[in-house]
């Protein structure tokens, strides 16, 4: 099993989560994250005065997947981020030892 | 009591609840200019204004400034000692007779918001304890005598501003504006910058917040300028479009030049404009046509836009812009008034020099002006930097750096964590 980690933009986890269901993956978890990387800041006025907001909002998304879906995911997530333009952020996977559902207690791919 | 004006007292009672209005506005405007781990200090000093001034207004700080002169035009006596004299006694001119009450509540709200306004020059980094000390020691030695200066006028024995010298000021260009303006340059020069001054985003936290306060503060300006008239007349009309009139074009000029300067026109900009356009024209709002008016915010909201930015050139933390916005827009005022004022629509008024061609009055303005920054700059330095040498006046690094909220008053803001508030 494995874990994608997706950091996006704001405006595109709806379409994220649209496409994923469509795909037929049943669960995903996002949490509100901030950070740079190549985009740098951004530029606010206030009073004349400007500040250059270098941590930028983004929103984490994480996908478990069974081995034989990640490719797929992984293409459907990297595609609907894509805007083409900079700041659309990464994407990474990771190994998963083993998963549970609480609720049931099942392991592994049964509990995704 | 001797006969009131009934139409006059009510104008005058309810001026008074809108300038107290105008203090949590205040709080609101400050407070959601600050970041969100000190908001809630920031609001507590206003508040603390509003519970310090009130009670040593009715000991002693009404006395001082509107008891009988004590000979120099300096101070009152202490005639109306705990508002003695003061209960059955009426204040107007004849025909305008309104409770003296009436006087002491409207003009109570009137010291409460200048103390208040100076909060905003040292944000996020003044201890509360000694910020509490500092109200009561600063109404009394500084705001009590201004006041007396410029508004106890005494059949010309009064204060010497407004009795003997003559300088013309409706609503407190002096007395609330520059005074502001050049005691908080002096608490931001004596406290110092926060720590990561020009090099942390310290950006407003909550804009709607800000525009609210603004709101609030335009709103109840009506009162602060309208109200000055003491009578509910056409002095107290005029005052109160020429509020509107610039405060309106303040608005737009502010923005006008943020947008030619740096291509976008901010929402803190237009809030900025309102209150430096209602700052400019309160000196002046009884003296002045409309147009004048219209001239007044126009000139004021760009004064001040480019005003604010001069803390950085010259490295003083004046954290929320007191002296830019108040004490700027003061001296736009007083100034205005010596150039455009006319006796058309105000017959106690004057005439500026594009009215009467001399230079009369203009000098009389700025005498009044550059005195009462003086005084008000020394005094707040010395009163400041007693306190600070002494019990101190600036909070701990790490309490600064950890919000002062959480530190010195035990609350926060803002509990939007779903981990928290379950």
């Amino acid at each position: 099993m494995k874990l994608i980690t997706a950091i996006v933009k704001p405006a595109r986890v709806d379409e994220i989560k649209v496409a994923l269901q469509a795909g037929g993956i049943e669960g995903m978890t996002v949490s509100e994250a901030a950070g740079f990387g190549r985009q740098k800041g951004h530029k606010e006025i206030y009073r004349g005065a400007e500040y250059t907001v270098d941590l930028i909002p983004k929103v984490r998304v994480e996908v478990l997947v069974d081995d034989a879906d990640l490719d797929r995911v992984l293409d459907l997530i990297v595609k609907t981020a894509n805007t083409g333009s900079i700041g659309d952020g990464k994407v990474w996977v990771t190994s998963v030892e083993t998963v549970v559902r609480v609720r049931t207690g099942e392991r592994g791919s049964d509990a995704l | 009591m001797s006969s009131i004006n009934a139409g006059d007292t009510a104008w005058v009672l309810m001026a008074g609840a809108l300038v107290l209005f105008m203090t949590p506005g205040l709080a609101i405007f400050y407070g959601g200019m600050v970041r969100a781990k000190s908001t809630l200090n920031m609001m507590m000093m206003s508040f603390a204004a509003m519970g310090i001034t009130t009670i040593i207004w009715v000991i002693y700080g009404y006395t001082l400034v509107f008891g009988p002169d004590t000979g120099h035009g300096l101070i009152g006596d202490f005639h109306n000692l705990g508002l003695a004299n003061t209960v059955k006694e009426v204040v107007g001119a004849p025909g305008h007779e309104i409770p003296a009450l009436a006087f002491v509540m409207f003009q109570l709200t009137f010291a409460i918001i200048t103390v208040a306004l100076l909060s905003g020059a040292i944000a996020d980094r003044a201890k509360y304890s000694a910020w509490v000390l500092f109200v009561g020691i600063w109404i009394t030695f500084v705001y009590a005598p201004i006041a007396h200066w410029a508004f106890a006028s005494q059949s010309g024995k009064g204060g010497w501003i407004v009795d003997r010298l003559g300088a013309l000021d409706f609503a407190g260009g002096t007395v609330v504006e520059i005074n502001s303006g050049a005691a908080a340059l002096a608490l931001a020069i004596v406290l110092g910058k926060r720590n990561g001054f020009k090099r942390d985003p310290m950006r407003p936290h909550n804009m709607p917040l800000v525009l609210l306060g603004a709101g609030m503060l335009w709103f109840g300006w009506f009162g602060f300028n309208a109200g000055s008239a003491l009578a509910a007349n056409g002095v107290a009309a005029t005052a109160m479009i020429n509020t509107q009139v610039a405060t309106a074009a303040a608005v737009m000029s502010w923005i006008t030049y943020e947008y030619f300067r740096g291509g976008k026109a901010t929402t803190l900009g237009a809030a900025s404009g309102a209150i430096a356009g209602a700052v400019a024209i309160t000196p002046a709002c009884g003296f002045v046509t409309p147009l004048g008016a219209l001239a007044i915010g126009l000139i004021g909201g760009v004064f001040s836009a480019w005003g604010v930015s001069r803390k950085y050139k010259f490295n003083y933390d004046d954290s929320l812009d007191v002296v830019g916005v108040h004490g700027l827009g003061g001296f736009v005022g007083m100034i205005a008034i010596g150039l455009i004022a006319t006796k058309s629509v105000n017959e106690l008024g004057g005439d500026g020099l594009f009215i009467s061609g001399s230079p009369s009055l203009l000098g009389k303005q700025v005498i009044a002006a550059i005195t009462v920054a003086l005084f008000s700059f020394v005094a707040t330095y010395l009163i400041a930097t007693i306190i600070q040498k002494t019990m101190g006046f600036r909070v701990h690094r790490d309490i600064e750096l950890e919000g002062l909220d959480t530190t010195i008053h035990a609350e926060s803001a803002y509990d939007i964590s779903s981990f928290t508030t379950r």
